[in-house]
């Protein structure tokens, strides 16, 4: 297994008191294999992204308990100049906004010769070179020239290019892309999401690709997590959990999207709002938003259960009442 | 157009901002060609959905719609009257039935006002919308309407979530009971779940009300879910316009065909079964419109004729005889029908996605 990720714990300490954003989150991803993150806004899963790449804020963050295995080592162990080499050169990390995670003030040559000279230790001129090489590897016209551009010189398209550009530079082992194509027009997102793809196939590399976008996963994943405030309610392969899914949260977020070649009936609502990190109720967390929930719900929170997948591969949902959740559908 | 007499009609529709070098004598070198000839026309308890990417000038619409803009030419008529020219009293009074919907719950409500008192706000500006002492009521009456709790009426913004904001908004917008609503990217700052709580109460407020909607969206399904007619944008004209099966069934015009192939279905078996059409490139600067077809340098179909001859938004030749869902107004000299969103999902065979055939 490239990554492996064990009962997360992470949280935030604020002036209002301590939200839990991460509480036992687990997942795994295999090299190349593309594991989907979806979730809500506040459902923790950049928080989790960022405790595996060693970005969190901290203070105020603060990983409270967990594993992150990556290649068989726990990064959590080691300390901040380890983690350093580890970053950028075999796992990256790609950002949604990509004009405020590239520094304005350098030239993008610059950014990422930078990558060659302070991982690799190369000459300038070299590492000019290899960043001319990677610019035309993503499919930047005119990149020799373009290479000398500053971020705000390109349009939103290109600038995800570039970021991927960069994340790319080292050839890492693992890339975790946070909404990498939200910003983006859907038309300019298919040809992001397709270079991507093809890169991740060539390099066969993991990814993580986190989103709330429930047509991008299905184009792109093998798997998909879902997460609920803060942990992980459902985890499938992509074709299963599409076709049936064994989790209520799951269900109302599928039911609620408006569909391209549906039209007419009324959109199912999950009511209710997502709930505050800092008094998550207790039993199952979606319970008071769940149209199936009994009383066991209020009380007992759900441990991960084993549902047995059409296309193998492994399959779990937190929900107490999954059987009855799976057979509502099918 | 048959059915109902229109409420709204939009004619030749510009908006240019001049681009201008100097500073004592400014000289206009240039425009930003934001709207550029923009014809519909809204029927009474329609949804017309205008759908375009980022930059193609359906903000500034919206804008002119409800007259925040001046149009640099071109008509606006509400029942029959050109509010482009109205100033003063008639004005106001057009103003009253015309409201928006912004898109950014977040800045468009004013942080230092309490709820009740954004929402009654437009009453101050209409004091003959509703007497001085029936304010209040109005206002817990339109809490109520859009689904939040009354009680609420002296909170502040910042204490309600991104989709509750949007009710604010939406509530604000139906105070002076206005019988059009423009709505500019209503859900699109909102999280899936919530979304699509304010479509259908959208939605509910539409039947309620008798209200006629211009929906002003990027999400293609959002569009198609709410509207009965759909206009495509790119690059401040409407390139394709018709009922909703027309257009996502049955479109004719490249640019539609590759914006609805981009689109993510959320059905992974789609995966195997969909043509994928990938444009090259990026929009064109609206300050350089391209001469001809304005699609013509994204469109992989794009002939000689293209770049000299301006297409008309009109049924294209080809299906001026017909009647079919293709026959409707598409502004392409090569317009050629494709389905490219399969019907109602592959799904629907219930063909495993796994099983080779034997």
């Amino acid at each position: 297994m490239l990554l492996e990720v064990r009962d997360l714990h992470v949280e935030f300490r604020t002036r209002d008191g301590i939200a839990k954003a991460v509480n036992g989150v687990s997942y795994a991803v295999d090299a190349g294999e593309t594991l989907a993150v979806l979730g809500e806004s506040g459902s923790g899963k950049s928080v989790t992204a960022q405790a595996v790449m060693g970005i969190l804020d901290s203070p105020p963050g603060r990983i409270t308990g967990g594993e992150v295995l990556f290649q068989g080592q726990d990064l959590l162990t080691l300390r901040e100049g380890e983690r350093r080499r580890i970053r950028g050169a075999r796992m990256a990390m790609i950002f949604q906004d990509a004009l405020s995670a590239l520094n304005p003030v350098l030239t993008v040559g610059a950014q990422l010769a930078e990558m060659f000279v302070v991982h690799r230790g190369m000459s300038a001129k070299d590492a000019r070179a290899r960043a001319v090489e990677l610019m035309d590897r993503v499919r930047i016209p005119a990149a020799a020239q373009r290479v000398r551009d500053y971020p705000h010189q390109f349009s939103g398209g290109m600038r995800q290019r570039i970021m991927i550009a960069m994340a790319l530079a080292l050839e890492p082992a693992l890339i975790i892309a946070d909404e990498p194509t939200t910003a983006l027009d859907v038309t300019v997102q298919a040809q992001v999401m397709d270079l991507l793809a093809e890169l991740q196939r060539e390099y066969r590399m993991g990814l993580i690709l986190i989103t709330h976008d429930l047509g991008v996963v299905a184009d792109v994943a093998d798997r998909i997590a879902v997460m609920y405030a803060g942990r992980i309610v459902e985890s499938a392969p992509v074709h299963d959990i599409y076709k049936a899914p064994a989790h209520p949260y799951t269900r109302g977020l599928l039911d609620s999207i408006p569909r391209l070649d549906q039209k007419g009936r009324q959109l199912y609502a999950i009511k209710g709002l997502p709930p505050n990190l800092m008094a998550i109720p207790p039993g199952c967390a979606f319970n008071p938003r769940c149209p199936m929930a009994q009383d066991v719900c209020r009380t007992d929170v759900p441990p991960l259960y084993e549902v047995a997948g059409d296309h193998g591969g492994e399959r779990v949902s937190a929900c107490h009442f999954w059987r009855e959740c799976l057979h509502d559908r099918s | 157009m048959t059915g109902p007499e229109p409420i709204l009609e939009v004619s030749g529709l510009l908006k240019h901002y001049p681009l201008t070098r100097g500073i004592l004598f400014k000289k206009q070198v240039g425009a930003v060609k934001a709207v550029d000839g923009v014809d519909f026309t809204l029927a009474r308890g329609e949804t017309l959905g205008i759908v375009g990417e980022s930059g193609c000038g359906k903000s500034t619409l919206a804008r002119l719609l409800v007259n925040l803009e001046a149009p640099t030419a071109g008509s606006i008529r509400y029942r029959g009257e050109d509010i482009t020219r109205l100033s003063g009293r008639a004005l106001k009074a057009v103003r009253r039935n015309i409201q928006m919907v912004f898109q950014d719950p977040y800045t468009s409500l004013n942080p230092r006002m309490t709820v009740g008192d954004i929402i009654g706000e437009p009453y101050e500006i209409h004091p003959e919308a509703a007497p001085k002492g029936d304010r209040r009521r109005r206002v817990r009456e339109l809490l109520d309407v859009v689904g939040l709790n009354p009680e609420y009426i002296n909170r502040y913004p910042h204490q309600f979530s991104g989709g509750q904001r949007q009710r604010i908004g939406i509530a604000r917008g139906l105070a002076l009971r206005p019988e059009i609503i423009v709505a500019d990217e209503p859900v699109s700052a909102l999280d899936v779940s919530v979304q699509a709580q304010v479509i259908n109460l959208l939605a509910t407020l539409q039947a309620e009300f008798g209200l006629s909607y211009v929906f002003i969206a990027h999400d293609l399904s959002i569009v198609r879910h709410i509207s009965d007619r759909v206009g495509v944008m790119y690059l401040g004209r409407i390139v394709e316009t018709g009922r909703d099966a027309e257009i996502y069934d049955h479109p004719t015009h490249p640019y539609t065909q590759a914006l609805l192939s981009a689109v993510p279905v959320p059905d992974p078996r789609a995966r195997e079964h969909r043509e994928r059409i990938i444009l090259s490139g990026d929009v064109p600067s609206p300050t350089d419109i391209p001469s001809g077809c304005r699609f013509r340098t994204r469109c992989w179909k794009a002939r000689e004729r293209c770049a000299l001859e301006v297409p008309p938004l009109a049924v294209p030749e080809e299906f001026r005889l017909t009647t079919g869902p293709a026959a409707h107004d598409s502004a392409c000299h090569f317009a050629e029908e494709k389905r490219v969103v399969p019907p109602e999902g592959p799904a629907a065979s219930g063909d495993e996605p796994h099983t080779e055939p034997a």
